[in-house]
């Protein structure tokens, strides 16, 4: 099973973000939780071997039906795609 | 930056000012898109968007090869394409929802349409329209490439 990358940082929850290594939203995102110095995880899954892509995007899809990237995952409900105000949002509790 | 990766960059800056199109003014996220989209020409042997995964065989992905066929709706929606490449103006701090459909509902966009009930006998030329920009041009071939929005002839589909 692939495995996500974790980024160390303050502990706000489970954060797990479905990220695409070319996206420029993905890395947005990323940065945002640099910056914050928040404790989340990521996996780039166009860099997924072949055969680790499906189980992966089976987890994805469960969360987000359209399947689209970002997909960041915290404490198990989605926010779906690079919003700046609900990032706020998530890092002031 | 890499020199293929800086010359896509003109190109893309070049093509979106002949086409009457603009760029997203964060130049920095703009050189990354461009990164993207050579990453994926190596990887597909087409330019997939980069903020996309590309599902199923690359030739059934030709909606999602940049320009996007949902980039117009998009900037008159949203002021902005999915990946955030083209915006109407200013620099979006939302992503725009995705409007592909999802796999199974995808056919009536990729499918090419069939020319419907139309007086095609009685017309000189054929009428090819570009899926990307609705540009439509009656001659014996499609264009090789949109002169509106750079897209290439194999993006054309026969319209009557």
């Amino acid at each position: 099973m692939a495995q996500f990358i974790e980024i160390d940082g303050r502990d706000i929850g489970e954060i797990r973000i479905y990220a695409l290594s070319t996206c420029g939203w993905c890395k947005k995102t990323k940065n945002f939780f640099n910056e914050n110095k928040i404790k989340y995880a990521y996996i780039d899954v166009d860099r997924l071997d072949p055969n680790e892509t499906e189980p992966v995007r089976k987890e994805q899809l469960k969360h987000n039906p359209a399947g689209s990237f970002p997909t960041i995952v915290v404490d198990g409900a989605a926010i779906i795609g690079y919003d700046e105000e609900k990032l706020a949002e998530l890092v002031r509790r | 930056m890499d020199e293929r990766v800086q010359k896509r960059l003109e190109a893309l800056k070049k093509d979106a000012a002949a086409g009457g199109y603009k760029l997203n003014p964060d130049e920095g996220f703009v050189a990354d898109l461009a990164e993207g989209l050579v990453t994926n020409a190596d990887r597909y042997g087409l330019e997939i968007c980069p903020c996309r995964l590309i599902d199923g065989a690359p030739e059934e992905n030709m909606d999602i090869v940049c320009p996007c066929v949902y980039r117009d709706d998009d900037l008159a929606e949203y002021g902005a394409c999915f990946c955030a490449l083209y915006v109407a103006d200013g620099v979006p701090t939302k992503q725009v929802p995705e409007r592909r459909p999802p796999r199974e509902a995808r056919k009536a966009v990729t499918e090419k349409t069939e020319p419907s009930g139309a007086p095609a006998a009685a017309l000189k030329y054929p009428v090819y329209r570009c899926t990307v920009c609705g540009y439509l041009c009656a001659n014996t071939n499609p264009p090789r490439v949109c002169p509106i929005c750079k897209a290439k002839a194999e993006r054309f589909e026969r319209f009557m």
